[in-house]
């Protein structure tokens, strides 16, 4: 099981802020993940792309669409920051 | 160093004292305080929201603070970024750096700055007349970072 978690415009696009899903055996990459995810349905295909530069966080480290995923993970998507 | 994500409004005056506070070492505090402007774009903002991410943010804060502090010599280091509903006029973010001279807290400042603008997660919306809208990040701060980029950035 790996949490996931969507913030901002994605949060909003999807309307979901957070799931807990069985990890795909084939998914073992963050961008693999980000493939399974968009290809869920219509709402996830056209909200994934839409967003422009997706960011992933694993474990709230900002990593890379190579980063590796495994069961336990806490992995984050967001658009790029705009704080400050 | 302290860092703080809050919805409350902050007292920068108060914040500063504390810094020189029985701290005899202090010589210098440079603080920087983040604003919601009016006018945005081509439009007038009613209302700003900031999202933030509980746990990586205040993480990524601290990551920004103590790279800041391997890098100049500090006394000390106070974040202070608020989440919510801010109109405009309200503060949205303190950074307020203390060292013994006013180079290091300077240039610490805006280099804490400049990382959080583009490390740290938070999401800004807009509220205006004509709708909402998800504010999108900046090259320009990008640039800003980047400036910095001749040591890694911490993270």
């Amino acid at each position: 099981m790996v949490t996931i978690l969507y913030f901002a415009s994605l949060k909003e696009k999807l309307g979901l802020a957070k799931e807990v899903i069985t990890l795909p055996e084939d998914v073992k990459t963050a961008a693999e993940l980000i493939y399974w995810l968009s290809h869920r349905g219509d709402n996830w295909s056209t909200a994934f792309a839409k967003e422009k530069n997706l960011k992933i966080a694993i474990n709230q480290n900002m990593s890379t669409k190579d980063s590796a995923i495994k069961n336990g993970d806490e992995i984050a998507l967001f658009p790029p920051v705009t704080g400050g | 160093m302290t860092i703080r994500v809050q919805r409350e409004d902050f007292d920068v005056g108060l914040e500063l004292q504390v810094l020189r506070h029985n701290k005899n070492n202090v010589g210098a505090i440079a603080s920087f305080v983040g604003v919601v402007r009016e006018f945005s774009a081509d439009s007038y903002i009613q209302t700003m929201e900031l999202e933030y991410y509980p746990g990586m943010t205040e993480k990524a804060l601290t990551a920004i603070t103590v790279e800041a502090r391997e890098r100049w010599n500090l006394i000390d280091v106070l974040v202070i970024h608020r989440y919510g509903v801010l109109k405009p006029t309200d503060q949205i973010v303190l950074v307020a750096v203390s060292s013994a001279h006013r180079g290091d807290a300077f240039s610490a400042c805006e280099f804490i700055m400049d990382f959080l603008k583009t490390q740290a997660p938070f999401w800004k919306k807009e509220s205006t007349d004509s709708g909402s809208r998800w504010v999108e990040a900046k090259d320009s701060d990008v640039a800003a970072a980047e400036r910095w980029s001749e040591i890694s950035p911490p993270l």
